[in-house]
């Protein structure tokens, strides 16, 4: 009834190209922003803000970043973690070195020196692909990881090899307490996630799917594989680096290389698998989903009235995300983007039959 | 890129690598202490450690070869026979009966695997398949250890331990039992694809899926057995790897490593996956003792991987492999 599009005509191609081409789902959207900006810090406690919203925001981030590179380019990435730590470690870096400089300008350098790695070890995927081009990516996440752990001009001579982050000062805000850690985050992650929507929408976004689809048709109709490829790496690093840098500093604090290790490339590629290959929306649903399981499987249990030991649910987790991952790829190969899809067409319709 | 061109790129590249390398020898003497005693005990205890690295990607190769499906769930699977062995030799304090009892718990896993997993994937991309082993491996995982519980369990199934000596040189005996198995295996299983029926079964599959549908092979026997015969080799893996360092989740692990063995060695070759797993375990041990100093140590971890990325620009399909890379 109410999510209706008749009567809203595309006069122009402005219209026609719109991102929200249905007028409720713009509303929808600013009233969820609106949520977001002002109610959220407003009403929500600490915990939430902390321990949820804002890694919530920072995984969907990373995995926009794999997104790109994975759903839309077709390019199989272990290494997510890897380009996270070096965005982390490069804006902590700059700001020991030049503390003056802004943060916003520190993770802008922070992910272009993440999009060069990525660029680097995206080089032989010119040449290799699928399982291959895997195990290049596995080699860039543990060189990465290893130059970190082994070289201590990366961490600043810290003997234990632990940065901490440095308090972020910027136009003269001091970002201390957690909902201004989240509305810094939420910031940076509705910008960026805007440009990740019109980059996919436009000729670089089409030529990266024609790049998956098929690579041979991709270039006889005059895509550079080489040219798109690396682009796909370099974009796909600097949103991965950029998160990385968040999560050091605004959730974590305290960062060691360990804390981006293969484990976190595995589950920001679950979020993608379940969120929805090849779409922005999916990656926060995938990131949603993976950041609240647990929580719920804890609540699940204390409701049930069971005292489940923490080992218990990290092995439930482990065989919950499992069964998860084979079911979508059987069920819904296109993960909980498609279900909303197929819900909003439903609605459409509702309640008539057609 | 032309074809000349990227191997010049190659060529430039490792020759680099090499004078980096033989630069930094060359600066630091005093770091790195080198006799041939020496360096023949760390390459036999590399040789021999890389026979182990062997065993975990034979059964990667093996259901590579049948159903063209790269099965990440290798590892999990080592892990999950290691702990059934090990719990069920508690409980029934029998090795015999353990042993039979796991072969028996390995075939129900091929069987689920089968049944759940594969058969609705059938036709489905190679990378959506392997996805799906990645799931596979978490839900093993959890699932053993949910199961067979999490500690780390010495596993002894009297295979001696003792170091000897030869001419000086330093060895394990157990490297040696370890050596001796994977030999064995693969010559079991040269035996079981040459001569039996069901392995020239599995080699028509492993050739075309349709061709040998056609003429009457079912299909869902052979992954069945495939399967079956991968979780055994996991069983032999685990046994191995756990009489070294005990059954842990570490185990589960070694699947990463034997990625760059499969790279080396090509994914569809036995011999291949038996002599990859012996470069790499050598590669590594070497690099580690001999060059490692130089960076600080601990190049163990990624050497593996950089030797796979370097083999990959001058060959893709590795050693024995066959060519079925397709250039982009």
């Amino acid at each position: 009834m109410l999510y209706r599009d008749s009567g809203q005509f595309k006069s122009t191609y402005e219209d026609d190209r719109a991102i929200f081409p249905i007028a409720q789902d713009r509303y929808a959207m600013l009233a969820l922003l609106a949520v977001a900006f002002v109610a959220v810090p407003i009403l929500g406690n600490d915990y939430w803000l902390r321990s949820i919203f804002t890694p919530f925001l920072i995984y969907s981030l990373a995995a926009i970043g794999l997104n790109i590179l994975t759903g839309y380019a077709g390019q199989v990435s272990l290494g997510a973690g890897g380009f996270m730590a070096v965005g982390a470690f490069s804006v902590y870096n700059l700001l020991v070195r030049v503390p003056e400089i802004n943060f916003i300008l520190a993770l802008v350098f922070g992910g272009l020196v993440a999009a060069a790695v990525g660029a680097l070890f995206g080089i032989p995927s010119l040449r290799i692909k699928g399982l291959y081009l895997m195990v290049a990516t596995l080699a860039a996440q543990f060189f990465i990881e290893w130059s970190f752990t082994k070289f201590p001009w990366f961490t600043n001579y810290a003997p234990s090899g632990v940065i901490s982050a440095t308090p972020i000062d910027m136009f003269g805000w001091k970002v201390e307490e957690s909902w201004e850690r989240y509305v810094l985050a939420l910031a940076v992650v509705t910008a960026m996630a805007l440009v990740a929507k019109n980059l996919v929408r436009g000729s670089i976004g089409r030529s990266w799917m024609a790049i998956r689809d098929m690579d041979v048709a991709a270039e006889i109709i005059g895509i550079q594989p080489m040219q798109t490829k690396l682009l796909a790496f370099a974009v796909s690093s600097f949103y991965c680096g950029v998160a990385g840098a968040l999560w050091a500093y605004l959730y974590l604090g305290t960062v060691e290389p360990v804390a981006f290790g293969i484990n976190t490339s595995f589950q920001i590629l679950f979020m993608i698998i379940i969120g929805g290959l090849g779409s922005i929306l999916g990656s926060f649903l995938g990131a949603g989903f993976i950041i609240l399981l647990p929580i719920f499987i804890n609540i699940a249990g204390t409701g049930l009235g069971l005292n489940l030991s923490t080992a218990f649910i990290s092995h439930m987790e482990f065989i919950i995300f499992g069964s998860l991952i084979i079911l979508f790829l059987i069920v819904e190969p296109h993960g909980l983007a498609r279900l909303w899809q197929i819900a909003k067409e439903k609605l459409r319709l509702w309640p008539f039959p057609y | 890129m032309s074809q000349a061109a990227w191997r010049n790129i190659s060529i430039g590249v490792s020759g680099f690598i090499v004078l980096g390398l033989g630069a930094l020898v060359i600066a630091n003497p005093g770091k790195i202490f080198f006799s041939w005693t020496f360096f023949f005990e760390v390459l036999i205890g590399g040789l021999l450690a890389g026979t182990l690295y062997s065993l975990v990607a034979l059964g990667f190769v093996l259901i590579f070869k049948a159903s063209g499906v790269f099965n990440f769930a290798q590892g999990a699977m080592t892990l999950f026979a290691a702990l059934s062995l090990v719990r069920l030799i508690e409980i029934t304090n029998s090795i015999l009966l353990s042993m039979a009892l796991t072969v028996v718990i390995m075939m129900a896993l091929a069987y689920v695997i089968e049944r759940l997993v594969l058969r609705p994937l059938v036709n489905q991309d190679v990378i959506i398949m392997f996805m799906a082993t990645i799931g596979m491996t978490f839900l093993i995982d959890g699932f053993g250890q949910l199961v067979w519980g999490s500690d780390v369990y010495p596993l002894n199934l009297g295979i001696p331990q003792d170091p000897f000596e030869v001419q000086g040189v330093l060895l394990n005996q157990f490297d040696l039992v370890a050596g001796a198995v994977a030999a064995l295996l693969v010559a079991v299983l040269a035996v079981f694809f040459q001569k039996t029926r069901i392995g020239r079964a599995l080699r028509a599959v492993a050739d075309d899926n349709q061709a040998a549908l056609s003429v009457g092979i079912p299909l869902r026997h052979i992954w069945f057995i495939v399967w079956t015969v991968s979780g055994l080799v996991a069983l032999v893996a685990g046994i191995m790897w756990g009489t070294k360092s005990g059954v842990q989740f570490s185990l589960a692990l070694i699947a990463l490593k034997a990625l760059p063995v499969l790279i080396l060695g090509g994914l569809t070759s036995i011999p291949g996956a038996i002599i990859g797993g012996l470069i790499v375990g050598a590669g590594e041990k070497l690099a580690e003792v001999f060059i490692g100093p130089l960076f600080g140590g601990a190049i163990e971890n990624w050497f593996a991987y950089v030797l796979a990325l370097l083999f990959l620009l001058f060959r893709p399909q590795g050693l024995f492999g066959e060519k079925i890379i397709e250039r982009v």
